[in-house]
Protein backbone atom coordinates (compact mmCIF):
# COMPACT_ATOMS: atom_id res chain seq x y z
CA UNK A 1 0.00 0.00 0.00
CA UNK A 2 2.93 2.47 0.78
CA UNK A 3 4.67 1.36 -2.07
CA UNK A 4 1.57 2.56 -4.04
CA UNK A 5 1.40 5.77 -2.22
CA UNK A 6 4.88 6.70 -2.98
CA UNK A 7 4.36 5.37 -6.80
CA UNK A 8 1.23 7.61 -6.93
CA UNK A 9 3.17 10.53 -5.25
CA UNK A 10 6.07 10.23 -7.78
CA UNK A 11 3.63 10.38 -10.84
CA UNK A 12 2.00 13.52 -9.49
CA UNK A 13 5.39 14.80 -9.01
CA UNK A 14 6.36 13.96 -12.46
CA UNK A 15 2.84 15.81 -13.77
CA UNK A 16 3.64 19.08 -11.58
CA UNK A 17 7.16 19.36 -13.03
CA UNK A 18 5.96 19.01 -16.72
CA UNK A 19 4.88 22.84 -17.32
CA UNK A 20 1.37 22.27 -17.73
CA UNK A 21 -0.25 25.17 -18.55
CA UNK A 22 -4.02 26.33 -17.73
CA UNK A 23 -5.96 28.37 -19.90
CA UNK A 24 -9.09 30.20 -19.13
CA UNK A 25 -10.91 30.72 -21.97
CA UNK A 26 -14.42 32.10 -23.21
CA UNK A 27 -16.97 29.39 -23.97
CA UNK A 28 -16.83 30.50 -27.44
CA UNK A 29 -13.84 29.10 -28.00
CA UNK A 30 -14.89 25.87 -26.59
CA UNK A 31 -15.04 23.94 -29.93
CA UNK A 32 -11.96 26.13 -31.64
CA UNK A 33 -9.44 26.07 -28.62
CA UNK A 34 -9.16 22.20 -27.91
CA UNK A 35 -8.23 21.63 -31.59
CA UNK A 36 -5.52 24.16 -30.99
CA UNK A 37 -4.56 23.10 -27.92
CA UNK A 38 -4.14 19.14 -29.19
CA UNK A 39 -1.70 20.68 -32.35
CA UNK A 40 0.33 22.13 -30.12
CA UNK A 41 0.64 19.38 -28.07
CA UNK A 42 1.70 17.42 -30.40
CA UNK A 43 3.98 20.07 -32.13
CA UNK A 44 5.56 21.30 -28.68
CA UNK A 45 4.61 18.44 -26.21
CA UNK A 46 3.48 21.41 -23.66
CA UNK A 47 0.16 20.17 -22.28
CA UNK A 48 -2.61 22.74 -22.08
CA UNK A 49 -5.66 22.52 -19.92
CA UNK A 50 -8.76 24.38 -20.44
CA UNK A 51 -11.40 25.78 -18.28
CA UNK A 52 -14.55 27.20 -20.01
CA UNK A 53 -16.96 30.00 -19.05
CA UNK A 54 -18.62 32.91 -19.44
CA UNK A 55 -15.79 35.96 -19.98
CA UNK A 56 -17.35 37.91 -16.83
CA UNK A 57 -17.67 34.47 -15.10
CA UNK A 58 -13.99 33.47 -15.51
CA UNK A 59 -12.74 37.30 -14.26
CA UNK A 60 -14.46 36.67 -11.57
CA UNK A 61 -12.56 33.84 -10.63
CA UNK A 62 -9.19 35.11 -11.43
CA UNK A 63 -9.85 37.46 -8.99
CA UNK A 64 -10.72 35.32 -6.47
CA UNK A 65 -7.46 33.74 -6.88
CA UNK A 66 -8.04 31.13 -9.83
CA UNK A 67 -4.63 29.51 -10.56
CA UNK A 68 -4.81 30.22 -14.26
CA UNK A 69 -2.02 30.83 -16.27
CA UNK A 70 -3.91 32.78 -19.97
CA UNK A 71 -7.12 34.52 -19.92
CA UNK A 72 -9.41 34.20 -23.48
CA UNK A 73 -11.87 36.83 -23.25
CA UNK A 74 -14.82 37.06 -25.79
CA UNK A 75 -14.19 41.11 -25.09
CA UNK A 76 -11.05 43.30 -24.30
CA UNK A 77 -13.34 45.22 -21.47
CA UNK A 78 -12.32 41.82 -18.78
CA UNK A 79 -8.94 41.44 -19.18
CA UNK A 80 -8.19 45.39 -19.22
CA UNK A 81 -10.02 45.12 -16.01
CA UNK A 82 -8.02 42.58 -14.59
CA UNK A 83 -4.60 44.32 -15.65
CA UNK A 84 -6.05 47.69 -13.79
CA UNK A 85 -6.63 45.46 -10.54
CA UNK A 86 -2.81 44.14 -11.40
CA UNK A 87 -4.06 40.30 -12.00
CA UNK A 88 -2.47 40.16 -15.43
CA UNK A 89 0.56 41.87 -17.43
CA UNK A 90 -0.27 44.50 -20.06
CA UNK A 91 2.20 44.01 -22.22
CA UNK A 92 0.91 41.00 -22.85
CA UNK A 93 -2.47 41.64 -24.19
CA UNK A 94 -3.63 41.96 -27.71
CA UNK A 95 -6.78 40.79 -29.86
CA UNK A 96 -6.55 37.54 -31.62
CA UNK A 97 -9.78 37.72 -33.28
CA UNK A 98 -13.31 39.05 -33.30
CA UNK A 99 -16.14 37.31 -32.82
CA UNK A 100 -19.32 37.51 -34.94
CA UNK A 101 -22.87 37.24 -33.39
CA UNK A 102 -25.51 34.80 -35.06
CA UNK A 103 -29.18 33.95 -35.16
CA UNK A 104 -29.53 30.28 -34.96
CA UNK A 105 -32.75 28.13 -35.51
CA UNK A 106 -33.07 24.69 -35.46
CA UNK A 107 -33.22 22.77 -39.20
CA UNK A 108 -37.02 21.91 -38.13
CA UNK A 109 -37.98 25.34 -37.65
CA UNK A 110 -40.01 27.11 -40.80
CA UNK A 111 -38.40 30.73 -40.16
CA UNK A 112 -37.08 32.19 -43.30
CA UNK A 113 -33.54 33.74 -41.81
CA UNK A 114 -32.39 35.28 -45.01
CA UNK A 115 -35.41 37.14 -45.68
CA UNK A 116 -36.74 38.21 -42.23
CA UNK A 117 -32.80 38.64 -40.81
CA UNK A 118 -33.36 39.41 -37.08
CA UNK A 119 -37.43 40.19 -37.75
CA UNK A 120 -37.68 36.62 -38.02
CA UNK A 121 -37.96 36.81 -33.66
CA UNK A 122 -41.34 38.84 -34.30
CA UNK A 123 -42.87 35.22 -35.28
CA UNK A 124 -45.39 34.28 -33.45
CA UNK A 125 -43.44 30.56 -33.86
CA UNK A 126 -41.06 32.30 -31.61
CA UNK A 127 -41.65 31.58 -28.15
CA UNK A 128 -38.59 31.35 -26.61
CA UNK A 129 -35.09 32.91 -27.63
CA UNK A 130 -31.83 32.11 -25.86
CA UNK A 131 -29.04 34.15 -25.66
CA UNK A 132 -26.16 34.38 -22.96
CA UNK A 133 -25.95 36.39 -19.66
CA UNK A 134 -25.71 40.04 -20.73
CA UNK A 135 -24.30 40.56 -17.11
CA UNK A 136 -21.85 37.95 -17.40
CA UNK A 137 -20.88 37.27 -21.34
CA UNK A 138 -19.79 39.48 -23.78
CA UNK A 139 -22.31 37.78 -26.60
CA UNK A 140 -24.96 38.11 -24.43
CA UNK A 141 -24.17 42.40 -24.24
CA UNK A 142 -23.82 41.91 -28.13
CA UNK A 143 -27.77 40.41 -28.45
CA UNK A 144 -28.85 43.13 -26.13
CA UNK A 145 -27.31 45.64 -28.36
CA UNK A 146 -28.30 44.60 -31.42
CA UNK A 147 -32.00 43.76 -30.50
CA UNK A 148 -32.21 47.44 -29.19
CA UNK A 149 -30.27 48.96 -32.59
CA UNK A 150 -32.98 46.89 -34.77
CA UNK A 151 -35.90 48.55 -32.09
CA UNK A 152 -37.44 45.06 -31.20
CA UNK A 153 -35.95 44.74 -27.59
CA UNK A 154 -39.15 45.45 -26.16
CA UNK A 155 -41.55 43.32 -28.38
CA UNK A 156 -39.26 40.58 -27.59
CA UNK A 157 -37.76 41.03 -24.33
CA UNK A 158 -40.57 38.74 -22.55
CA UNK A 159 -39.77 36.25 -24.56
CA UNK A 160 -35.63 36.00 -23.41
CA UNK A 161 -34.08 33.18 -21.77
CA UNK A 162 -31.01 33.42 -20.31
CA UNK A 163 -28.15 30.86 -20.33
CA UNK A 164 -24.85 30.80 -17.80
CA UNK A 165 -22.66 31.44 -20.93
CA UNK A 166 -22.91 31.40 -24.44
CA UNK A 167 -22.35 27.47 -24.23
CA UNK A 168 -25.55 27.11 -22.70
CA UNK A 169 -27.64 30.19 -24.60
CA UNK A 170 -26.86 27.30 -27.54
CA UNK A 171 -27.57 24.79 -25.63
CA UNK A 172 -30.98 25.87 -24.40
CA UNK A 173 -31.78 26.28 -28.92
CA UNK A 174 -30.01 22.74 -29.62
CA UNK A 175 -31.80 20.67 -28.02
CA UNK A 176 -35.49 22.91 -28.87
CA UNK A 177 -36.16 24.11 -25.89
CA UNK A 178 -35.69 27.71 -27.38
CA UNK A 179 -36.85 28.20 -30.61
CA UNK A 180 -33.94 30.93 -31.68
CA UNK A 181 -30.68 31.55 -30.64
CA UNK A 182 -28.41 34.75 -30.35
CA UNK A 183 -25.64 32.66 -30.16
CA UNK A 184 -21.41 33.03 -30.84
CA UNK A 185 -20.86 32.05 -34.91
CA UNK A 186 -17.79 30.33 -33.37
CA UNK A 187 -20.91 27.73 -31.75
CA UNK A 188 -22.97 27.78 -35.14
CA UNK A 189 -19.79 26.40 -37.05
CA UNK A 190 -19.15 23.79 -34.52
CA UNK A 191 -19.26 20.30 -35.27
CA UNK A 192 -22.10 19.36 -32.62
CA UNK A 193 -24.28 22.55 -34.30
CA UNK A 194 -23.36 22.72 -37.90
CA UNK A 195 -25.47 20.32 -39.68
CA UNK A 196 -28.14 20.95 -37.24
CA UNK A 197 -29.53 24.33 -38.20
CA UNK A 198 -29.33 27.59 -40.05
CA UNK A 199 -27.76 30.77 -39.33
CA UNK A 200 -28.30 34.60 -39.88
CA UNK A 201 -25.19 36.57 -38.97
CA UNK A 202 -25.84 39.61 -37.56
CA UNK A 203 -24.32 43.09 -38.80
CA UNK A 204 -21.58 44.19 -37.36
CA UNK A 205 -22.91 47.30 -36.81
CA UNK A 206 -25.34 46.18 -34.65
CA UNK A 207 -23.37 45.57 -31.78
CA UNK A 208 -20.47 47.10 -29.70
CA UNK A 209 -17.21 44.87 -31.66
CA UNK A 210 -16.76 41.17 -29.82
CA UNK A 211 -12.85 41.88 -29.62
CA UNK A 212 -11.45 38.58 -28.30
CA UNK A 213 -8.68 39.54 -26.39
CA UNK A 214 -5.85 37.53 -24.48
CA UNK A 215 -3.93 38.31 -21.65
CA UNK A 216 -1.22 36.19 -19.31
CA UNK A 217 -2.44 36.84 -15.74
CA UNK A 218 0.46 37.97 -12.99
CA UNK A 219 -0.22 34.64 -10.69
CA UNK A 220 1.22 32.39 -13.44
CA UNK A 221 3.87 30.76 -12.23
CA UNK A 222 4.60 29.38 -16.03
CA UNK A 223 4.46 32.93 -17.84
CA UNK A 224 7.54 31.80 -20.63
CA UNK A 225 5.57 28.96 -21.38
CA UNK A 226 1.88 30.86 -21.46
CA UNK A 227 3.73 33.53 -23.73
CA UNK A 228 4.25 30.80 -26.01
CA UNK A 229 1.27 29.37 -26.29
CA UNK A 230 0.05 33.24 -26.94
CA UNK A 231 2.52 33.10 -29.67
CA UNK A 232 1.16 30.22 -31.01
CA UNK A 233 -2.40 31.79 -31.25
CA UNK A 234 -0.80 34.69 -33.63
CA UNK A 235 0.59 31.52 -36.38
CA UNK A 236 -0.76 30.87 -39.34
CA UNK A 237 -1.95 27.78 -38.61
CA UNK A 238 -3.85 29.29 -35.31
CA UNK A 239 -5.27 32.21 -37.52
CA UNK A 240 -6.60 30.27 -40.13
CA UNK A 241 -8.22 27.57 -37.85
CA UNK A 242 -9.85 30.29 -35.83
CA UNK A 243 -10.82 32.05 -39.14
CA UNK A 244 -12.57 28.41 -40.42
CA UNK A 245 -14.63 28.83 -36.69
CA UNK A 246 -16.11 32.23 -38.46
CA UNK A 247 -13.72 34.50 -36.19
CA UNK A 248 -12.17 37.54 -37.86
CA UNK A 249 -9.00 38.65 -37.49
CA UNK A 250 -8.29 42.38 -36.10
CA UNK A 251 -5.92 43.55 -39.39
CA UNK A 252 -9.01 42.37 -41.52
CA UNK A 253 -11.62 43.56 -39.65
CA UNK A 254 -14.92 43.90 -41.98
CA UNK B 1 -31.54 42.28 -2.12
CA UNK B 2 -33.60 40.83 -4.77
CA UNK B 3 -37.07 40.46 -3.30
CA UNK B 4 -38.74 38.89 -6.58
CA UNK B 5 -36.73 36.50 -6.32
CA UNK B 6 -36.80 35.80 -2.58
CA UNK B 7 -40.59 35.98 -3.24
CA UNK B 8 -40.80 33.58 -6.33
CA UNK B 9 -38.59 31.24 -4.30
CA UNK B 10 -40.70 31.03 -1.15
CA UNK B 11 -44.16 30.87 -3.69
CA UNK B 12 -42.13 27.27 -5.47
CA UNK B 13 -41.13 25.71 -2.10
CA UNK B 14 -44.73 26.47 -0.32
CA UNK B 15 -45.94 24.77 -3.41
CA UNK B 16 -44.16 21.89 -3.72
CA UNK B 17 -44.21 21.21 -0.15
CA UNK B 18 -47.72 21.35 -0.25
CA UNK B 19 -47.77 19.14 -3.09
CA UNK B 20 -45.86 16.71 -1.49
CA UNK B 21 -48.10 16.35 1.55
CA UNK B 22 -50.48 15.07 -0.96
CA UNK B 23 -48.60 13.22 -3.37
CA UNK B 24 -46.21 11.80 -0.55
CA UNK B 25 -48.45 10.17 2.14
CA UNK B 26 -49.88 8.19 -0.10
CA UNK B 27 -46.61 7.03 -2.09
CA UNK B 28 -45.23 6.48 2.44
CA UNK B 29 -48.42 4.65 3.30
CA UNK B 30 -47.63 2.48 0.45
CA UNK B 31 -44.17 1.95 1.49
CA UNK B 32 -45.22 1.41 5.19
CA UNK B 33 -47.84 -1.23 4.54
CA UNK B 34 -46.99 -2.71 1.33
CA UNK B 35 -45.48 -6.78 1.78
CA UNK B 36 -45.01 -6.62 -1.73
CA UNK B 37 -41.45 -8.18 -2.39
CA UNK B 38 -39.65 -5.70 -4.96
CA UNK B 39 -40.93 -3.27 -2.72
CA UNK B 40 -37.07 -1.69 -2.03
CA UNK B 41 -37.00 -1.26 -5.73
CA UNK B 42 -39.66 1.33 -5.21
CA UNK B 43 -37.77 2.67 -2.06
CA UNK B 44 -34.65 3.00 -3.84
CA UNK B 45 -36.53 5.00 -6.39
CA UNK B 46 -38.15 7.46 -4.00
CA UNK B 47 -34.54 7.84 -2.62
CA UNK B 48 -32.42 8.57 -6.17
CA UNK B 49 -33.03 12.22 -5.62
CA UNK B 50 -30.39 12.17 -2.71
CA UNK B 51 -27.77 10.81 -4.25
CA UNK B 52 -28.36 11.87 -7.97
CA UNK B 53 -26.56 15.31 -8.99
CA UNK B 54 -29.21 17.65 -9.42
CA UNK B 55 -27.96 18.24 -13.34
CA UNK B 56 -29.13 14.91 -14.35
CA UNK B 57 -32.27 15.68 -12.93
CA UNK B 58 -32.23 18.65 -15.39
CA UNK B 59 -31.06 16.78 -18.43
CA UNK B 60 -34.00 14.48 -18.17
CA UNK B 61 -36.09 17.69 -17.84
CA UNK B 62 -34.58 19.84 -20.46
CA UNK B 63 -33.93 16.51 -22.93
CA UNK B 64 -36.74 13.88 -22.35
CA UNK B 65 -39.31 16.39 -21.23
CA UNK B 66 -38.38 18.85 -24.24
CA UNK B 67 -40.04 19.25 -27.53
CA UNK B 68 -37.98 16.85 -29.16
CA UNK B 69 -39.57 13.83 -27.35
CA UNK B 70 -43.22 12.88 -27.55
CA UNK B 71 -43.35 13.43 -23.57
CA UNK B 72 -42.61 16.97 -23.89
CA UNK B 73 -44.48 17.26 -27.42
CA UNK B 74 -47.55 16.14 -25.17
CA UNK B 75 -47.25 18.62 -22.66
CA UNK B 76 -46.85 21.63 -25.79
CA UNK B 77 -49.83 20.43 -27.35
CA UNK B 78 -51.90 20.76 -24.12
CA UNK B 79 -50.21 24.08 -22.38
CA UNK B 80 -48.82 25.77 -25.59
CA UNK B 81 -45.12 26.24 -24.34
CA UNK B 82 -42.20 23.61 -23.33
CA UNK B 83 -41.54 23.22 -19.33
CA UNK B 84 -38.34 24.26 -19.76
CA UNK B 85 -38.08 28.01 -18.91
CA UNK B 86 -41.67 28.57 -16.68
CA UNK B 87 -42.65 28.20 -13.17
CA UNK B 88 -44.32 24.47 -13.88
CA UNK B 89 -41.27 23.22 -14.97
CA UNK B 90 -39.47 24.04 -12.13
CA UNK B 91 -42.13 22.97 -9.82
CA UNK B 92 -42.21 19.57 -11.50
CA UNK B 93 -38.25 19.44 -11.17
CA UNK B 94 -38.23 20.36 -7.59
CA UNK B 95 -41.24 17.72 -7.14
CA UNK B 96 -38.63 14.81 -8.04
CA UNK B 97 -35.93 16.90 -6.47
CA UNK B 98 -37.47 16.67 -3.29
CA UNK B 99 -39.60 13.90 -3.44
CA UNK B 100 -37.50 11.83 -0.65
CA UNK B 101 -37.30 14.80 1.99
CA UNK B 102 -40.80 14.35 2.37
CA UNK B 103 -41.59 10.61 1.70
CA UNK B 104 -39.13 9.41 4.04
CA UNK B 105 -40.21 10.90 6.88
CA UNK B 106 -43.71 10.31 6.25
CA UNK B 107 -42.96 6.43 5.92
CA UNK B 108 -40.69 6.73 8.92
CA UNK B 109 -43.36 8.09 11.29
CA UNK B 110 -45.91 5.93 9.67
CA UNK B 111 -43.54 2.95 10.66
CA UNK B 112 -43.36 3.84 14.63
CA UNK B 113 -46.97 3.95 15.14
CA UNK B 114 -47.35 1.06 17.66
CA UNK B 115 -48.65 -2.03 15.78
CA UNK B 116 -51.00 -2.88 18.65
CA UNK B 117 -53.11 0.08 18.14
CA UNK B 118 -53.51 -0.76 14.62
CA UNK B 119 -54.76 -3.85 15.55
CA UNK B 120 -56.96 -2.61 18.72
CA UNK B 121 -58.40 -0.24 16.13
CA UNK B 122 -59.18 -3.16 12.97
CA UNK B 123 -60.58 -5.40 15.84
CA UNK B 124 -62.91 -2.73 16.92
CA UNK B 125 -64.18 -2.49 13.29
CA UNK B 126 -62.39 0.16 11.96
CA UNK B 127 -61.26 -0.18 8.12
CA UNK B 128 -57.18 0.17 7.21
CA UNK B 129 -58.29 3.96 5.79
CA UNK B 130 -60.34 4.89 9.13
CA UNK B 131 -57.39 3.95 10.92
CA UNK B 132 -55.26 5.53 9.20
CA UNK B 133 -57.12 9.00 9.52
CA UNK B 134 -58.05 8.54 12.99
CA UNK B 135 -54.85 6.32 14.53
CA UNK B 136 -51.94 6.72 12.18
CA UNK B 137 -51.89 10.30 11.33
CA UNK B 138 -52.35 11.82 14.14
CA UNK B 139 -49.34 10.18 15.85
CA UNK B 140 -47.55 11.37 12.60
CA UNK B 141 -47.70 14.88 12.76
CA UNK B 142 -44.48 15.22 14.06
CA UNK B 143 -43.20 13.35 10.92
CA UNK B 144 -45.67 15.28 8.52
CA UNK B 145 -44.05 18.55 9.84
CA UNK B 146 -40.55 17.45 9.19
CA UNK B 147 -41.70 16.39 5.92
CA UNK B 148 -43.12 19.53 4.91
CA UNK B 149 -40.52 21.73 6.64
CA UNK B 150 -37.74 19.43 4.95
CA UNK B 151 -38.91 19.99 1.52
CA UNK B 152 -39.65 23.30 1.89
CA UNK B 153 -35.84 24.11 3.09
CA UNK B 154 -34.51 21.32 0.61
CA UNK B 155 -36.74 23.23 -2.55
CA UNK B 156 -35.56 26.49 -1.43
CA UNK B 157 -31.82 25.81 -1.69
CA UNK B 158 -32.41 23.98 -5.35
CA UNK B 159 -29.71 25.22 -7.61
CA UNK B 160 -28.06 23.12 -10.31
CA UNK B 161 -31.83 21.89 -11.58
CA UNK B 162 -32.87 25.65 -11.92
CA UNK B 163 -30.03 26.97 -13.50
CA UNK B 164 -30.02 24.09 -15.78
CA UNK B 165 -33.67 24.62 -17.24
CA UNK B 166 -34.72 28.07 -16.11
CA UNK B 167 -33.46 30.51 -18.03
CA UNK B 168 -33.16 33.04 -15.72
CA UNK B 169 -35.92 34.90 -16.00
CA UNK B 170 -36.81 37.56 -13.58
CA UNK B 171 -40.00 37.15 -11.80
CA UNK B 172 -40.94 33.41 -13.39
CA UNK B 173 -37.11 31.15 -13.17
CA UNK B 174 -34.71 33.51 -11.12
CA UNK B 175 -34.85 31.96 -8.00
CA UNK B 176 -33.26 32.66 -4.76
CA UNK B 177 -29.87 30.40 -5.24
CA UNK B 178 -29.32 31.42 -9.48
CA UNK B 179 -29.63 35.55 -8.21
CA UNK B 180 -26.85 34.96 -5.53
CA UNK B 181 -25.06 32.72 -7.98
CA UNK B 182 -25.13 36.09 -10.10
CA UNK B 183 -23.95 38.34 -7.65
CA UNK B 184 -21.18 36.55 -6.95
CA UNK B 185 -20.31 36.18 -10.60
CA UNK B 186 -20.63 39.84 -11.41
CA UNK B 187 -18.41 40.41 -7.70
CA UNK B 188 -21.68 41.97 -6.12
CA UNK B 189 -20.42 40.59 -3.17
CA UNK B 190 -22.74 42.91 -0.34
CA UNK B 191 -25.67 41.90 -2.24
CA UNK B 192 -24.77 38.44 -2.46
CA UNK B 193 -23.72 38.56 1.21
CA UNK B 194 -27.38 40.37 2.13
CA UNK B 195 -29.70 37.24 0.29
CA UNK B 196 -26.82 34.58 1.43
CA UNK B 197 -27.28 35.32 4.93
CA UNK B 198 -31.29 35.62 4.76
CA UNK B 199 -31.39 32.10 3.32
CA UNK B 200 -28.94 30.99 5.92
CA UNK B 201 -30.73 32.00 8.30
CA UNK B 202 -34.22 30.82 6.99
CA UNK B 203 -32.47 27.56 6.75
CA UNK B 204 -31.65 27.16 10.62
CA UNK B 205 -34.84 28.57 11.65
CA UNK B 206 -36.86 25.79 9.52
CA UNK B 207 -34.32 23.30 10.58
CA UNK B 208 -34.46 24.48 14.42
CA UNK B 209 -38.25 23.81 13.86
CA UNK B 210 -38.07 20.10 12.35
CA UNK B 211 -35.94 19.27 15.60
CA UNK B 212 -37.73 20.96 17.96
CA UNK B 213 -40.85 19.09 16.38
CA UNK B 214 -39.38 15.97 17.02
CA UNK B 215 -38.48 16.67 20.25
CA UNK B 216 -41.69 17.17 21.57
CA UNK B 217 -42.99 14.78 19.58
CA UNK B 218 -40.46 12.28 21.78
CA UNK B 219 -41.58 14.27 25.30
CA UNK B 220 -45.61 13.60 24.81
CA UNK B 221 -45.99 10.49 22.63
CA UNK B 222 -47.77 7.61 23.03
CA UNK B 223 -45.40 4.97 23.81
CA UNK B 224 -44.01 6.54 26.72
Amino acid sequence: MSNFLALVLVFAGAFATAQEITVAAAADMSAALPELVASYAKKTGQSVKLSFGASGNLTNQIRNGAPFDIFLSADEGYPRQLITEGLASNDTLYRYAIGRLVLWVPGDSPLDLTRLGIKALLDPSVKKISLANPATAPYGRAAEAALRHFGIYDQVSSRLVVGENISQAAQFVESGNAQAGLIALSRALAPAMKDKGRYWTVPLDAYPTLNQAAVVLSRSKQRDAARKFLEFLRSPEATSLLTSYGFSLPAEKH
Amino acid sequence: MNWEAFWLTVRLAALVSTLLIAIGIPIAYWLTYSRWRWKFLVEAAVALPIVLPPTVLGFYVLVALGSRSPLGRWWESITGHTLAFTFEGLVIGSLLYSLPFAVQPFAASFNAVDSKLLRASASLGASPVQTFRRIVLPLSKAGLVTGFALSFAHTLGEFGVVLMVGGNIPGVTRTISVDIYDQVQTANYSSANQTALLLLIISFLVLSVVYGVNRRAWAVGPWQ
